[in-house]
C-alpha cells in the first residue's frame, strides 16, 4: 500500500475497509482478517492497524465477537454507504464547487459530462 | 524493558560518547533510534546488548545489569549489527550451532524466512552477497524470539522486494512483550512501522516521544501565511513543508524526517509543545 503523507495512516486503513465493503468483496456479517493479518498485509505497526478497528468500531461499521475475530455489521453496507455520501457531499463537492466557479464552468456543463459519462460506462457495461 | 541512568561511555582515548544519559523503553513498541553519523546509535545498541561496558552509570535489560552478562539476560537479547561477520557454514549448519543459545528459537520460523529470502539451507554463507547474508542473520534474529531485538540499518543492503518482506516480518513479529529497536537513517523504508522514536544528540537523548503523541499534538504539511502563530518548524525551501501546533486541525501523518530536523533545531519548542502545561496554556 502506498501511503499518502498528509493522511492519517490508519485513516487511510479505514478508506481500504470502505473501500472493500462497497464493493462487496467483504460481505455483511462476514469475517475479516485479523488486525495482525491486516497489518502484516499493509505493513505497517499492528498499533496503528488497531487504530484503524477501533475507529471502524466506532462508527458501528464492523464489530468484534470476543475470542471469534471481527466481522462486517449486520447493516455495514448501509453505514459505509451513509458516511461515504456525508463525505461526498460536505468534503467533496465544495472543492468541485470552488473550482467551477473559478473556472467559470456552468452546471449545464458538468450534467452533460455527467450524462456522457453514464452512457459511456453502461455501454462499457454491455 | 531498559532502564539506562546516568550513563556514560566512550572509547579509548577518544571523545565523550554518551555523557550522563538516561533512557527508559518498555515492551509493545517498535522504536526508531535516530542521530546524526557518530552521535552514538550503534554504540548505545552495543551497550543494551552488553557488547560494551558503561564507563559510568548502568544500563538495565529485563531488570538485570546487562554488563554482568548473564545467560538468563543474553538469551533474550539479539542484535544485528550493521557490520558483521558470519562463519563460512551452510545455512543450515549455522542455525544449529548458534539456535542452542536462544531457547525461544523457532527453527520453522527460520526456514520458513529463509525459503521467503528465497536462500537454500544447504548454500554456505561464505558464498553470499553483503545483502544475503544480512537476510540470514535477519532472519535468525527474528527467529530467536528474543523480547529484545535491536537492528542497525536493517534494511541496508537489502533489495527492494526484500524491504518489504522485511516490513511484513516486523509486523508480524512485535507482539506485548517484545520490544524492537530500530536505527536507521532509511527513515522511509519503515517509516509505517516504527512507533516511538528516540533521537540521540550531542551525547545525550535530545527527543523521546511516542507517534500517537507526536501527531495527536503536531500537525504537518505544508506552510501558508493564516497559521503563522501556531509555527513551530518549518523548512528552508520555498512553500516548504511545516510543523504547527495542531489545536483543532484534522490529525495529520507524522513527517518523521522533518519532525528530525525539528528535533534538532528546535528542541525546545518541540518538546514544550508536546508537554502538558504548555499545551493547555496554549490552547
Amino acid at each position: 500500500m502506498d501511503f499518502d503523507n498528509a493522511k492519517p495512516i490508519y485513516l487511510q486503513i479505514v478508506e481500504l475497509f470502505y473501500e472493500n465493503i462497497l464493493l462487496r468483496q467483504w460481505q455483511e456479517a462476514e469475517r475479516i482478517p485479523s488486525v495482525r493479518e491486516i497489518a502484516v498485509m499493509v505493513e505497517v505497526n499492528p498499533n496503528t492497524a488497531m487504530r484503524a478497528f477501533t475507529y471502524l468500531q466506532e462508527q458501528d461499521v464492523i464489530h468484534n465477537k470476543r475470542g471469534i475475530g471481527y466481522f462486517v455489521s449486520e447493516n455495514g453496507y448501509d453505514k459505509v454507504l451513509d458516511i461515504k455520501r456525508k463525505e461526498f457531499k460536505e468534503e467533496m463537492l465544495p472543492d468541485v464547487f470552488k473550482k467551477m466557479k473559478l473556472l467559470d464552468v456552468t452546471f449545464e456543463e458538468v450534467k452533460a459530462s455527467f450524462n456522457d459519462y453514464l452512457k459511456k460506462t453502461t455501454h462499457e457495461k454491455e | 524493558m531498559i532502564h539506562i541512568n546516568n550513563l556514560r561511555f566512550h572509547y579509548p582515548n577518544g571523545k565523550s560518547i554518551l555523557n550522563d544519559m538516561s533512557l527508559e523503553l518498555s515492551s509493545g513498541s517498535i522504536y526508531g533510534l535516530f542521530g546524526r553519523n557518530g552521535e552514538g546509535k550503534s554504540t548505545l545498541m552495543k551497550l543494551m546488548a552488553g557488547l560494551l561496558f558503561p564507563k559510568a552509570g548502568d544500563c538495565f535489560v529485563l531488570e538485570e545489569d546487562v554488563s554482568k552478562r548473564s545467560a538468563n539476560v543474553l538469551q533474550d537479547i539479539f542484535i544485528i549489527p550493521e557490520d558483521f561477520e558470519l562463519s563460512a557454514l551452510k545455512i543450515a549448519t549455522y542455525e544449529k550451532v548458534n539456535s542452542a543459545f536462544y531457547p525461544k528459537f523457532s527453527r520453522e520460523l527460520f526456514y520458513e524466512l529463509i525459503n521467503e529470502f528465497k536462500l537454500l539451507p544447504t548454500e554456505n554463507i561464505a558464498n553470499l552477497s553483503f545483502g544475503q547474508k544480512k537476510k540470514v542473520f535477519i532472519a535468525f534474529g527474528i527467529a530467536a524470539n528474543t523480547k529484545l531485538l535491536l537492528m542497525d540499518e536493517p534494511t541496508n543492503g537489502l533489495d527492494i522486494p526484500s524491504k518489504s518482506q522485511f516490513r511484513k516480518i516486523l509486523a508480524s513479529t512485535i507482539n506485548e512483550e517484545k520490544c524492537i529497536i530500530i536505527s536507521t537513517h532509511q527513515v522511509r523504508d519503515l517509516h509505517s512501522l516504527i512507533d516511538h522514536v528516540v533521537i540521540l544528540d550531542q551525547t545525550k537523548v535530545l527527543f523521546n516521544q511516542s507517534l500517537a503523541k507526536v501527531s495527536k499534538y503536531l500537525w504537518f504539511g505544508k506552510t501558508s501565511q493564516d497559521i503563522e502563530d501556531t509555527l513551530i518548524y518549518s523548512d528552508v525551501t520555498f512553500g516548504g513543508k511545516a510543523i504547527h501546533h495542531r489545536k483543532d486541525k484534522n490529525e495529520t501523518e507524522v513527517d518523521l524526517e522533518l519532525l528530525f530536523n525539528a528535533a534538532l533545531s528546535e528542541t525546545e519548542k518541540i518538546n514544550n509543545a508536546l508537554k502538558n502545561s504548555y499545551r493547555e496554556a496554549i490552547i
